[in-house]
């Protein structure tokens, strides 16, 4: 038994068991095409049975798949200013943003999250994709600084999840103006000794990539990921010419060197709690401690003169 | 002034000064007296700008950010940097010559200057890649800043770009991450940063090289997180709709000073800093100085926090709009 069996699969049966279960109980797979049965998509942690595919992941399984027995608590974020640009395109912002309101039951596009990972208390900012792309305007800045801040009292690690399409156009400057905010954030963590770890997903562009997302101590990447600055269809406009193949995907950014690690969905959480256990667990455990047995000092070589 | 480069509400001025320029010309040839006339149709000229530009449009800012005859950042530097020695390169792939930058003096104290360069003609804009850094730009410019900062030196940058780069060798080579980083040498500078909007201050390319203690804008520059056409064709899905996404995304200087995201606005002479671009570059000269001084009584520590506190307020309730 693992966690996956022990405490995954019963989490999600109860969630699919569940009376509000969407008609739609077929998905189409976007690689390979075959058609997945919701159910076992979801037990599957949204990875395609067939091909291994890894499909986009509801926020709420990802938390519940990386915390512990998937119990976490989410904090309230500070309300921060609401459209003080009075954005309208063919719509008013403040309508776009009630209605993903409402469609997500969610304020805003992300979510910080904190419990155990491995038995360690880890902090988790994690965005909500289906939140208006998962842009980045004020309210994420202000969650992924107070992700941050929380981090710092918890003496915990900070982990951030990127899922977005980049900026939040709505906001103008004050979408920008976030970069630098969530640096600072970054910065805060660094500052105090503690790892920021980052998780890459489908997909992570434009000013989401250009600042907290590329600034890990460690970065891993899920399989097939989007990861890049410029929008392949900018790019191509720009150079007139065809992409290499795979070019912006997980594979091809660990190839140049841009992350450490491509790690399958399903191995996220034993990863993650393994190199937070090496970088916070410095010392060896108390079963192997001969290594640093006082009683018997190890002597030291004489130094021989040459 | 004569140009290649008409905008549209600049025409009616353009054919004023066309008629004194013809004037000048007949009165070389025959002999009368034309000051009188040339006094009215300057008047007409002035009346004219002053209308005209008074009222701009953001999407009419747009354009004379753009303007070609624009003072560009080489402009600033050769106006305002004396002794200024250019340094290249990023140590490690190639020398961006989208952002220039190097040592120098400015009105006395030594200073590393840099800024985005879009280049003049075909063949300099060529060179320059039309003003859009690739990460080789950037990681200069946090070589930079490391430098300026070990050497107690301040930092003033120039912004003047469309954006960073979007190309496949600049996205292997980290355009996202040397953004990143740039930003966060920025802010941990411990020197004092002064950063001035010149022209165009397009998205992650410019905030890559203005987190700093100052920022300031030219009247007429604008600063935005995508432009208008590129939100026009996004959300209006209709590329014919930049006069409105300009206006709704708020970009003009004096909607940023409003919004407390910059600082300080440079007034251009009448007519935009294109017609007169030395008196333009002496009143930004006069800007940074005045910002120079007003951060010389904070110490290391102090200009980063500084600079933390003003990045880390924007968004947060009540402290904007
Ligand atoms: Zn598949």
């Amino acid at each position: 038994m693992n966690w996956l069996t022990s405490y995954v699969r019963p989490k999600i049966s109860a969630l699919v068991n569940r009376k509000d279960m969407p008609d739609n109980l077929w998905q189409k797979c976007g690689s390979c095409s075959q058609m997945i049965y919701q159910k076992e998509l979801e037990l599957n942690l949204n990875v395609c049975p067939h091909c291994d595919h890894h499909l986009r992941m509801p926020i709420t399984a990802r938390l519940e798949m990386l915390f512990d027995g998937g119990e976490y608590q989410c904090i309230e974020l500070p309300q921060p200013a609401v459209d003080p640009l009075k954005f309208k395109d063919k719509k008013k912002y403040t309508d776009r943003l009630k209605e993903y309101q409402a469609k997500t039951s969610e304020k805003d596009a992300i979510k910080v999250a904190h419990g155990k990972i491995d038995g360690r208390m880890v902090v988790v900012a994690a965005f909500n994709f289906a939140f208006m792309g998962g842009s980045m305007g004020m309210a994420v800045g202000e969650g992924i600084l107070a992700a941050a801040k929380l981090a710092v009292v918890q003496e915990a690690p900070l982990v951030t999840i990127p899922a977005s399409g980049g900026a939040r156009m709505q906001e103008g400057i004050l979408s920008l103006m976030q970069m630098p905010r969530s640096i600072i954030a970054v910065d805060l963590v660094r500052e105090a000794g503690l790892p920021y770890i980052v998780i890459l997903t489908d997909p992570t562009t434009g000013g989401v990539t250009a600042s907290f997302a590329m600034l890990g101590d460690i970065a891993l990447a899920e399989p097939g990921a989007i990861i890049g600055f410029a929008g392949a269809r900018v790019i191509k406009e720009t150079i007139r010419e065809e992409l290499p193949e795979g070019f912006q995907r997980s594979e091809y950014l660990w190839d140049h060197g841009m992350v450490d690690m491509v790690v399958p969905r399903k191995q996220l959480k034993k990863k993650l709690g393994d190199l937070l256990d090496l970088l916070m667990s410095k010392k060896p455990k108390a079963s192997v401690l001969q290594l640093a047995d006082k009683s018997e000092p190890a002597e030291l070589p004489p130094i021989t003169k040459a | 002034m004569s140009s290649l480069h008409i905008l549209d509400f600049e025409r009616p001025v353009v054919e004023l000064e066309s008629k004194i320029h013809e004037l000048r010309r007949l009165s070389d040839s025959e002999d009368f007296n034309i000051a009188d006339e040339v006094t009215k149709l300057q008047a007409k000229i002035d009346k004219q700008l002053k209308s005209a530009y008074t009222n701009l449009t953001a999407w009419q800012k747009t354009q004379i950010a753009r303007h070609p005859d624009r003072p560009h950042s080489q402009d600033f530097i050769n106006g305002l940097i004396d002794d200024f020695m250019p340094l290249a390169g990023d140590r490690a792939y190639a020398e961006d010559h989208a952002l220039v930058g190097g040592i120098g003096r400015f009105r006395g104290q030594s200073v590393i200057a840099m800024g985005q360069e879009k280049g003049r003609d075909m063949a300099s804009r060529m060179k320059h890649n039309f003003g859009m850094t690739r990460p080789e730009g950037y990681r200069k410019a946090i070589r930079l800043m490391e430098m300026a900062d070990r050497f107690g030196l301040p930092v003033l940058t120039f912004v003047d770009t469309a954006g960073a780069y979007p190309g496949v060798g600049a996205e292997e080579r980290g355009q996202a991450e040397a953004i990143a980083r740039s930003i966060q040498t920025c802010l941990n500078l411990q020197v004092p940063m002064i950063s001035t909007v010149i022209g165009e201050g397009g998205s992650g390319g410019a905030i890559a090289i203005a987190a700093a203690n100052h920022v300031v804008m030219l009247e007429h520059a604008v600063y935005s997180v995508i432009s208008p056409e590129g939100c026009a064709s996004i959300l209006w899905r209709d590329g014919e709709y930049n006069v409105d996404a300009a206006n709704a995304l708020k970009i003009t200087a004096q909607d940023l000073q409003s919004l407390k995201v910059i600082d300080d606005i440079v007034e251009e002479p009448l007519g935009g800093a294109h017609r007169h671009p030395t008196q333009t570059i002496a009143a930004l000269g006069d800007t940074i100085e005045k910002s120079l001084i007003s951060l010389s009584g904070l110490g290391k520590t102090e200009l980063k926090a500084h600079r933390r506190e003003k990045f880390s307020a924007m968004g947060q309730e009540g402290l904007v709009g």
